[in-house]
């Protein structure tokens, strides 16, 4: 039975550490009921736990929203090598929730990534932690010798059927750059080379890490395993909503009251994270916008924030406009689909109506433009010039034609290159000139004629350059 | 004579052989432990590095400027990495970063006469409930303003100014052991 949100507004799967002391330790974390879930786990299958998380209805938490049970049976039946690879390289501007997860439950991670390990078979896992992340990179190197000093790593573990199974985990840092966030820049980067995407298929459940077929899942995913386990992929699946089980981590930051990670049903309206969950925006200022699910995702306007805050209502419900190359004319995202906006990684940007967005969504451009990796020229060129030209408007030195440029060089960067690095800045380019054109325009200035000097001051002539 | 890493970083290194599959794959951590051993990695140590993991200097030289966080000039001791981000900026992140140039008498990307800051002008370091925010080592400064910024600056300050007189050693070194050893 499918539930309301409101009737689980109050159920914790990942952030039931949070406000408990010492919640990092592997003594709190047991007493807590920690690991128990992997003695259950131990005693069924390996292809028992994939078919429960698939009934579960998790999706990945990195930002595309993924199936993870279908993610896990995309590896090879007869695989003799497998890795897990826990992607905790959390840049997606607007997004601290695997922070705080890290910091405040490492063994709840631990014990996610044991179960999945003994599902998928893999006897070697890896978390790549965001190299910035210093201080969680201490928490969990002490929780990861915790657990090895436990017996729970490193160690044959009974299970069903008169088995063994003993995983080994490292923990490896990146070094600062947001590309590795994309789950096969991220292996290029664990392989010791450039946070380089690679080109697909093949697919990483084939073909990943040193050449084996590999998982790769956000830190949440990961901590949502062991209480499937518990409590059955079904509760799961029935806890959310549609097709997304469970519950869901917001980060919501910008113009609001109490900003913060919130363990919230999925499904919940924005309005209701907004104005209750988090006070409303301050100094009786009116919302303008919101950014739903990360910087990549494009913006929905104030009108828009009752849809409910869940993988695929954001990307079908009708309340919300289609993204527009030019008004009128809708974005392809490939294959004639339309896009509205994602959920991505959680990350809820708010920004009320003293915001100046051109600004904003020039802040954005010159972020993309910066982790840009230099593969491909569309996302390596298009972004470098999207950002100078949202610049200049924001400057408010835009010219005649600005406005339709950037649409035109963010039409060109989509679904053209290697990742959706490309796409990341093409979203919220179209995005904010959709649901806020008349602010760009606003920023154009009219083309000044005259002659040097002139009493118009100086002349820009203008030679036809971009 | 070659550059050599001292004896608690090769050890450190061979810890972290023991990790991977390839040597090359522990490029990264390695020079993470170059970094902070050296303070910065300049041809002599990426020369040490290729021989350390058998790796061409090329292909270290091409990841090592991949990155941020590595460095091919000298930084200074405390590295302030200043988040401007949208979610940083929607909440004062540029006034700040100005007030701490204004502060240090550097502009971000430089680093003081003295050795005791580098600047950064950072992208979002996941910190966005408590923005505008920066970090320095594995140090948070949250939800900040001007007078608390102020009080950072003058902390960091002053604990360089102590460690400078009471070590020499290299700077705080995080652990990478395996699992069990404590490193």
């Amino acid at each position: 039975m499918a539930t309301t949100w409101q009737e689980v507004r109050n159920v914790k799967i990942v952030t039931k550490a949070f406000g408990v002391a010492d919640s990092h330790k592997l003594a709190t974390y047991q007493q807590r009921g920690g690991f128990e879930a992997l003695k259950k786990a131990l005693q069924m299958q390996p292809a028992a736990l994939v078919d429960e998380v698939k009934k579960s209805n998790l999706r990945g938490r990195g930002g595309a929203g993924f199936p993870t049970g279908m993610k896990w049976s995309f590896i090879p039946k007869d695989a003799k090598l497998v890795y897990l690879v826990v992607n905790a390289d959390e840049s997606e501007p607007g997004t601290c929730k695997d922070r705080e997860l890290l910091a405040k439950d490492p063994h709840l991670l631990l014990e996610g990534m044991i179960i999945a390990s003994y599902a998928l078979g893999c006897k070697h896992a890896y978390i790549y932690i965001r190299g910035e992340m210093m201080r969680e990179a201490k928490i969990v190197q002490a929780a990861i010798d915790e657990a090895y000093a436990a017996g729970l790593l490193g160690k044959n573990l009974a299970t069903a059927a008169g088995g063994s199974f003993a995983l080994d985990v490292t923990l490896h840092r990146g070094a600062g750059a947001y590309i590795c966030g994309e789950e096969t820049g991220l292996l290029n980067s664990l392989e010791g080379k450039r946070g380089w995407p690679r080109l697909k298929p093949p697919f990483p459940a084939i073909k990943g890490l040193f050449g084996a077929p590999t998982v790769v899942n956000n830190v949440e995913t990961i901590m949502n395993i062991p209480e499937i386990v518990t409590k059955g992929g079904q509760w799961f699946a029935d806890l959310g909503t549609g097709k997304s089980g469970g519950t869901r981590i917001v980060c919501v930051s910008g113009h609001v009251n109490k900003p913060g990670v919130f363990e919230l049903p999925m499904g919940i309206p924005f309005r209701d994270i907004i104005y209750d969950v988090c006070g409303g925006i301050p100094g009786g200022r009116q919302l303008k916008g919101v950014i739903p699910g990360g910087s990549s995702m494009p913006p929905l306007d104030a009108s828009e924030i009752d849809v409910p805050c869940e993988f695929d209502a954001l990307m079908n419900d009708p309340r919300i406009k289609d993204v527009e190359v030019r008004p009128g004319v809708p974005f392809d995202i490939g294959g004639g689909r339309k896009l509205k906006t994602m959920a991505g990684s959680g990350g809820i940007v708010v920004f009320d109506d003293s915001t100046d967005v051109v600004a904003l969504c020039a802040r954005i451009m010159e972020f993309y433009a910066h982790e840009s990796c230099g593969q491909c020229t569309p996302c390596r060129e298009g972004s470098g010039w999207l950002a100078r030209v949202c610049k200049r408007l924001a400057r408010g030195q835009g010219e005649p034609g600005d406005v339709e440029l950037m649409a035109n060089i963010a039409n060109g960067i989509g679904g053209n290159t290697i990742c959706a690095l490309g796409d990341a800045t093409v979203w919220p380019m179209l995005g904010f000139l959709t649901k806020f054109r008349s602010d760009f325009d606003a920023r154009i200035q009219p083309k000044k004629i005259g002659l040097p000097g002139g009493a118009s001051g100086p002349a820009k002539i203008d030679m036809g350059a971009a | 004579m070659p550059l050599e890493f001292s004896a608690q970083s090769k050890q450190r290194v061979e810890r972290l052989l023991t990790r991977y599959p390839t040597k090359q794959a522990a490029l990264l951590p390695v020079l993470h432990v170059a970094q902070e051993e050296f303070g910065h990695l300049p041809d002599e140590v990426i020369e040490l590095v290729s021989r350390t993991l058998d790796l061409p200097a090329a292909h270290i030289y091409g990841v090592v400027t991949f990155y941020t966080m590595f460095h091919r000039e000298k930084h200074g001791r405390n590295e302030l990495m200043v988040c401007t981000n949208i979610s940083c900026m929607l909440r004062g992140a540029y006034p700040i970063l100005e007030h701490i140039e204004k502060k240090l008498g550097i502009k971000a990307g430089e680093t003081t006469p003295d050795g005791a800051f580098t600047l950064v002008e950072e992208e979002c370091l996941a910190a966005c409930a408590n923005a505008p925010m920066m970090i320095c080592g594995d140090q948070y400064f949250l939800d900040l303003t001007p007078d608390k910024v102020d009080a950072a600056l003058d902390d960091l300050r002053r604990r360089w100014k102590e460690r400078q007189q009471t070590t020499t050693g290299p700077r705080t070194i995080l652990g990478v052991g395996p699992g069990g050893a404590k490193s």
